[in-house]
């Protein structure tokens, strides 16, 4: 049973589960599934600033605060508990396009380790990729008003069309990005 | 609910999908089953890779079916549970009637959106997933979330001035 649950799991399982945490939170308290918004509490608590944008009872929101540090300890279990210790397996197409660039260490299979970490930080690739990258997906969650979780998975199932319309635009984005952006900055 | 609660709810609605909509008030210990929430979601994120940047990049390269196969059952099984809740009028466990926020289009989901996607591909993370990495050690993330912080603060901070 362990050894199952230490493989990677298909997506088959993971979607359906993630799809129930929808329900999940309506039923046990009435919350609305989303994860960026934590962002914006956290602005709220602690560098507010006088900015009305956070000036609102964040402490009403702590629920999701906590559904974050959740996530948090859950990466820990599952990292400790649950992993495997194998290389990810990845497209051929795209392990070979990933060692053009230098990326040969798939070690960890969540981060590439050549070009995100502390060694990295303070080059212009690693600039580029942990702290320009880290900075669209907050300014452009809270701009768009969700991110995949609260538009692409809430808002869709709740047959909302705008959600609809930022899924698209995330995709979009993410396609230029992927295609076109991504190997500038992974060849400088 | 007087006014000024009103206002701290519509402005805490304000671009955000998660509201508090509930009148209740518990003792805190009740928070913890969102805890316990967010550590199974946390398991889920790492053991099907949804959090790993090269499955983001196959993504985004048509190279694999693996993260459209989990957004889209997710979203099968979401719709199905909110018609099954709307369809039948599910209450919540302490009895309210469930209250789901849809949000009003505006511009700024077009030009977020984009925004949003990419960063998503760049750091091969949305919000969520950067959590669940920062949990399995990748201490490095913790950069890139509190740029994210930052990124937040800045949009808070021109709000009033961009396209809406």
């Amino acid at each position: 049973m362990l050894q199952i649950l230490q493989q990677p799991w298909p997506w088959y399982i993971a979607g359906p589960l993630i799809g129930l945490t929808v329900p999940a939170l309506l039923i046990i308290g009435n919350k609305n599934f989303g994860i960026s918004s934590s962002l914006r509490h956290v602005c709220a608590a602690c560098i507010p600033a006088g900015i009305d944008y956070f000036k609102y009872e964040w402490k009403k929101e702590i629920w999701n605060l906590l559904f974050v540090l959740g996530i948090i300890i859950g990466g820990f279990l599952a990292t400790v508990y649950l992993s495997s210790g194998e290389e990810i397996i990845i497209h051929e197409n795209l392990r070979t396009e990933l060692k053009g660039y230098g990326i040969t260490d798939f070690s960890n299979a969540l981060i590439p380790s050549d070009v995100v970490s502390w060694n990295q930080l303070f080059t212009l690739k690693g600039m580029l990729m942990i702290v320009l990258g880290g900075f669209f997906v907050g300014f452009g969650t809270r701009y768009a008003g969700g991110c995949t979780s609260g538009h692409s998975i809430m808002g869709i199932s709740a047959l909302s069309w705008p959600s609809l319309v930022a899924t698209i635009c995330f995709m979009l984005g993410g396609f230029i990005a992927a295609n076109l952006l991504l190997p500038i900055i992974l060849s400088l | 609910m007087n006014q000024s609660q009103q206002e701290d709810l519509k402005k805490r609605e304000l671009d955000a999908m998660c509201v508090n909509e509930s009148q209740l008030s518990h003792p805190w210990y009740h928070n913890i089953k969102y805890l316990v929430i967010g550590v199974l979601f946390g398991i889920v994120f790492v053991k099907a890779e949804i959090v790993s940047w090269f499955r983001i990049q196959e993504m985004f390269r048509l190279q694999s079916f693996h993260m459209y196969g989990i957004i889209g059952s997710a979203i099968a099984v979401g719709a199905l549970s909110i018609w099954i809740i709307r369809k039948f009028k599910i209450k919540t466990m302490y009895g309210e009637d469930i209250v789901i926020v849809t949000k009003p289009f505006n511009k700024g989901v077009i030009f977020g959106g984009l925004m949003f996607g990419i960063g998503w591909a760049i750091t091969g993370a949305c919000p969520g997933p950067l959590f669940a990495q920062v949990g399995t050690g990748a201490s490095v993330v913790l950069v890139t979330v509190l740029s994210a912080i930052s990124g937040t603060w800045f949009y808070g901070l021109l709000r009033d001035k961009l396209p809406h």
